[in-house]
């Protein structure tokens, strides 16, 4: 499979009353053709913002991408993002990548139909006619699982439900076959069942058009069964990225490790202590000067309060950012206590 | 476990008479359940958004009145007391809610909120109430120094220890956690549960334990009850309801349940469901499920099962089995 994306050295910063907020910390990472790339980590650690950069879409001001380069395309086709005119840049999100949302009412416009809403961007990106727009977009209605497709063309968003929502954002996403969809949260704000069910859609469709997705989530259930690479984001930083076998199997960061202990499982036969990480993130306005995670970590030495860590590779494909070698064994140099960490 | 009976909903069902269990909608969330929650256990209570989970937990701590069915608690029924024992009763059972950041009034200091349910039940004098306020902190893990601050200057789940603290200043017996983490971050919502569960060990606590997320609900929980539509489909011990699940919507929420495991995740077989849960202001005819159960029969959609005991603790309302 040959590179599809490549992210170098990206900053991202939102210039504010308080401060300087340093969302995107100078992140490096790559996609293939074809491969699922979860991004994982809590709220405000920069996962939206780190691919909103990648598109242009920051709100400028307060926002500025302040470094780096986006690297999309094969071939001579590759160019990087951040150097495209306007013009150049709204091309490539309407036909070749893809993005869709936690939230699609916010993306979809309430006074317009469905199918008004499909075929606009069918004519408009790919030139086609009304009627054949129309014809497509019953087909796209289709293959992302709606009943009776055709009689739904002419329904308002608010007359779908949320999963049948998400299931139009994904057909809109497709109706260009987009090299790259970039799905943030998509099913975050839906119940388990229908949860399963847009999960094992996208599956679904990936294999069958054989497109590259980044997946963005705090859920770390969901990445286990779908994607084949995971990035660990904390503070804006990349703390950790690997295979997802590996990465569940011998996570290497403190934090990776720590998030993963502290996940009940629905398939644990005894009974434990979940493990807890203490403490909050830092303000990204103020960050630290040493590791980010230096005040919730149970692993940390002395340089971590001073120096951080530059993510660096432990063994092929598992890059971690740590000044330790820890794995899931190594005992803890210090216990942190809640009352410790205060507001 | 003590299984001495604790809590006792028992509702009589009609049909025909789908009205309003005190919602404002005009929507009957909770209707025919049938169910105890024992001394000193966890029962937890899972189901899909909208299914009737808070509904039933405000009905218990009659928040809503029931328009029919009873609430007994350690024998007493809950609908027939008035004034000053029902005052009495309400100071035994407490609720932390799901957002902690709806829940705790802006104007008010981390201080008043944990001390008003104490002076609504006129408990202690003033520098009394103060002590055991920061007592609290110190048990919910929040420093005692922060009694004057605002709940805007606390973060997701210390503003859930702040409402854990509120909830435990009248020394109940028995708490309705509803969803107490789903707000919160994955690393944080360890941090609650640890917490809650401690609470319940030092304080002989009871909890109904509300919640989407079956992981959880299972770490936590001695037994559950699953929901749908406003109505208990099932109900089990924890070990037993994973193991053995009867009904078609508890079979097909434990396989949609991602685990964070890919080597396990491989290997899984899913029950996709077809289709999005009806309206619960226009329930299907039958069984609230048959709309979507992939193991419907033709009286699924004629004729509601009974909720019915198999097997020791073991109840499901399903057409499968011998009614
Ligand atoms: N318009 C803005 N102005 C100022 N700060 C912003 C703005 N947008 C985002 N940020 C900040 O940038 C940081 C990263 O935000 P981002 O939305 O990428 O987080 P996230 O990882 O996607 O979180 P979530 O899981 O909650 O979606 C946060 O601290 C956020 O407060
Ligand atoms: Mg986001």
């Amino acid at each position: 499979m040959s590179r599809l994306l490549e992210v170098k050295g990206l900053e991202t910063r939102f210039f504010t009353q308080d401060g300087v907020v340093h969302a995107v910390n100078g992140i490096n990472y790559h996609l293939d053709e074809g491969e699922t790339l979860a991004i994982v980590g809590e709220s405000g650690c920069g996962k939206s913002v780190g691919v909103m950069s990648l598109l242009r879409l920051i709100p400028m001001p307060p926002g500025k991408v302040t470094a780096g380069q986006v690297w999309f395309g094969t071939g001579d086709d590759r160019k990087d993002l951040l150097k495209l005119s306007d013009d150049e840049i709204r091309q490539v999100r309407g036909n070749r990548i893809a993005m869709i949302f936690q939230d699609p009412m916010t993306s979809l416009n309430p006074v317009l139909t469905i199918g008004f809403q499909i075929s606009e961007a069918l004519m408009l990106h790919l030139g086609m006619d009304k009627e054949k727009a129309r014809k497509r977009a019953v087909e796209l209605l289709e293959l992302v699982g709606i009943p009776r497709a055709a009689e739904r063309l002419d329904d308002y968003p608010h007359q779908f439900s949320g999963g049948m929502r998400q299931r139009v954002m994904i057909a809109m996403g497709l109706s260009c076959n987009p090299q790259l969809l970039i799905a943030d949260e998509p099913t975050t704000a839906l119940d388990v069942t229908i949860q399963a069910q847009i999960a094992d859609l996208v599956k679904r469709l990936r294999d069958e058009i054989g497109m590259a997705i980044i997946w963005i989530t705090h859920d770390l259930g969901v990445v286990a069964g779908l994607a084949d690479r995971v990035i660990v984001m904390y503070a804006g930083f990349i703390v950790e990225e690997a295979q997802v076998k590996e990465l569940y199997g011998n996570p290497r960061h403190p934090y990776t490790i720590g998030l993963l202990g502290s996940l009940p499982r629905l398939d644990a036969t005894r009974e434990h202590r979940l493990s807890s990480i203490e403490g909050l993130p830092p303000d990204l306005i103020d960050l630290p000067k040493g590791c980010p995670f230096y005040a919730r970590c149970n692993y940390r030495i002395e340089i971590c309060a001073t120096d951080n860590p530059r993510l660096e590779p432990v063994a092929p494909g598992h890059k971690v950012a740590c000044h330790r070698e820890v794995t899931r064994e190594t005992p803890y140099t210090v216990e942190i206590e809640p009352a410790e960490v205060v507001a | 476990m003590n299984r001495r009976r604790w809590w006792h909903e028992c509702a009589e069902h009609d049909p025909d008479e789908r009205q309003c269990a005190g919602g404002p909608s005009g929507v009957k969330a909770v209707d025919g359940l049938n169910f105890d929650i024992y001394a000193g256990e966890t029962l937890g209570l899972v189901g899909e958004s909208g299914c009737g989970k808070s509904t039933t937990g405000r009905a218990i701590l009659q928040l809503y009145k029931p328009t029919e069915g009873t609430v007994e608690v350690a024998g007493k029924e809950l609908t027939k007391l008035q004034g000053e024992d029902l005052r009495k009763q309400r100071r035994q059972m407490q609720m932390i809610f799901q957002d902690p950041y709806a829940s705790l009034n802006p104007r008010m200091t981390v201080g008043s909120i944990v001390s008003e349910p104490m002076e609504v039940h006129n408990i202690g004098t003033k520098s009394e109430r103060i002590e055991r306020v920061r007592e609290l902190l110190k048990v919910v893990g929040l420093n005692p120094y922060f009694i004057n601050r605002y709940p805007h200057e606390f973060s997701g789940g210390q503003r859930q220890r702040i409402g854990v603290a509120r909830a435990l200043a009248v020394n109940p017996s028995f708490i309705v956690c509803d969803e107490p983490i789903s707000a919160l971050d994955v690393s944080i919502q360890a941090q609650v549960i640890n917490l809650l569960e401690d609470l319940q060990e030092q304080f002989k606590l009871t909890y109904l334990f509300i919640a989407h997320d079956l992981s959880v609900v299972r770490h936590i929980s001695d037994r559950i009850a699953v929901m749908y539509l406003g109505k208990i489909m099932e109900l089990a011990d924890r070990d037993e309801l994973y193991a053995n699940p009867m009904h078609p919507y508890t079979q097909a929420l434990l396989s949609a349940v991602p685990i964070p495991d890919p080597v396990v995740e491989e290997k899984r077989k899913r029950i996709i469901l077809e289709g999005d849960v009806p309206s619960p202001a226009n329930p299907p005819k039958g069984c609230n499920f048959c709309t979507r159960c992939p193991k419907v029969m033709d009286v699924c959609r004629e004729q509601e099962p009974v909720f019915k005991e198999y097997g020791s603790g073991h109840y499901t309302a399903c057409w499968l089995y011998p009614q």
